[in-house]
């Protein structure tokens, strides 16, 4: 499909940098955590330590101040992406750290440290929740995950609303979309526009990267 | 649990606008030399004097406020310009003029440190504040089309700010919407047939409140 070329393309010519600000924006405006740019992460990491070396050394060269400034802005903006990007996802680890601890495909969206912030945050929040208020309820009503044992499923983990409207553009013409299960929401979905839909809907669009989160 | 979802995680602060609209393009003529600059964000340069190069907008307005350089006014921020995109504006009451996704922010940046670069710049102001105004005012009117059949919202040529402003206010309507009309609409088969602009309607179904 030429589309799919056209995408490739894109892909190849976006800088790190726009890379970043769209996994950025996208994990901004996703309900869910999305899944974590391994890659992408350690490239930028690598050229932030680069430009780093390199301005100590311009600090010893006496390096015009300008252009010392000018480089130390393009590190500060770069960094601010990737600590924002990074600190988002560990406040959505923190929000749902149950929710995501017993799903494997949430799991697997993580980072390896994530996954172990995850870990010792679920663990630490069980701890607490046992020792300051679930070890003095009744028995059948001191379950972390459940309200009571005749809950028939986990009811007491926070979720993250997967239905919540989400505003997104998409870069090629997607056509006709479905939207619901049953047929009777369609819309065309044309490139460069702005559309505000139900996340669920467009979800596997996003993790495609055929539509950005805005 | 009965609750909605914390709009919290998924605000962007007007800033954070601002700073994704920094990295547009934008042309400057340099009044110094400087070699090419090599950054993480992307290559930009070498810099003579006198010979126009692009830049992102924050590299533009640091050099300008070094006094290093002039900023040539953006093509879509004359006056001709911006008059015809007003005159356009008022006389569609439902459609949006295309206009630079970032262009509140970029006309902000440019007004605060690159006045004097800018021909006309009292008039353009003010241009651009109109037009601001006749477009927030057309998405208010919008706002009030959204019923429980609204399953989806087309805002084509929106800017981003605009998109900021009316995002929190929009999808707690949307989302208040589809959650106490969504139980009534699956049991509603759809005998309406097939319609022209399937984006705003999902059935029969009686408004609440007659305008």
């Amino acid at each position: 499909m030429s589309s799919w070329d056209d995408d490739d393309s894109a892909a190849a010519a976006a800088t790190d940098v726009e890379l970043l600000k769209r996994a950025w924006r996208n994990e901004k405006a996703a309900p869910e955590i999305l899944r974590f740019d391994s890659p992408l992460v350690s490239r930028v990491r690598e050229q932030i330590q680069l430009l780093e070396e390199t301005l100590d050394d311009f600090a010893d060269s006496g390096v015009d101040d300008l252009v010392v400034s000018l480089y130390q802005m393009d590190l500060d903006r770069t960094l601010f992406l990737l600590r924002s990007y990074l600190r988002l996802r560990l406040q959505k680890i923190e929000k749902y750290t149950m929710h995501i601890s017993r799903s494997d495909d949430l799991l697997s969206r993580l980072s390896q440290q994530e996954r172990r912030f995850a870990k010792s945050c679920a663990e630490i929040m069980e701890k607490h929740l046992e020792q300051s208020v679930l070890s003095k309820l009744p028995y059948g009503y001191d379950s972390v995950t459940r309200q009571s044992l005749s809950s028939t499923e986990d009811d007491m983990v926070p979720e993250p609303q997967l239905d919540t409207f989400v505003f997104c553009k998409t870069k090629s013409d997607v056509g006709a979309f479905q939207l619901d299960d049953i047929g009777e929401e369609v819309v065309d979905l044309v490139a460069d526009d702005l559309y505000v839909l139900r996340y669920k809907s467009i979800k596997g669009l996003v993790e495609g990267g055929r539509i950005d989160l805005i | 649990m009965a609750g909605q979802s914390d709009p919290h995680l998924s605000i962007f602060s007007p800033s954070e606008v601002e700073f994704v609209a920094e990295d547009e393009i934008v042309e400057i003529v340099p009044n110094i030399r400087m070699d090419a600059l090599n950054m993480i964000c992307g290559d930009f340069g070498p810099f003579f004097p006198q010979i126009p190069t692009k830049v992102p907008l924050w590299l533009a307005v640091a050099l300008k406020k070094r006094s290093k350089c002039t900023i040539r006014t953006p093509d879509w921020m004359t006056v001709d310009r911006l008059t015809q995109v007003l005159e356009a504006e008022r006389e569609s009451p439902r459609e949006f003029q295309p206009l630079p996704f970032h262009y509140i922010e970029i006309s902000k940046l440019l007004f605060d440190d690159a006045r004097d670069d800018i021909s006309d710049a009292y008039l353009v102001r003010s241009l651009i504040e109109d037009i601001r105004d006749v477009r927030f005012h057309k998405v208010e009117t919008g706002l009030e089309t959204i019923s429980g059949r609204t399953h989806a919202v087309k805002l084509k040529n929106l800017s981003a700010m605009e998109v900021n402003i009316v995002r929190p206010f929009m999808v707690r309507t949307l989302q208040a919407f589809y959650k106490h009309d969504s139980p009534q609409m699956i049991q509603q088969a759809d005998n309406t047939g097939s319609r022209a602009t399937p984006v705003t309607d999902r059935g029969p179904r009686r408004d609440l409140r007659r305008r």
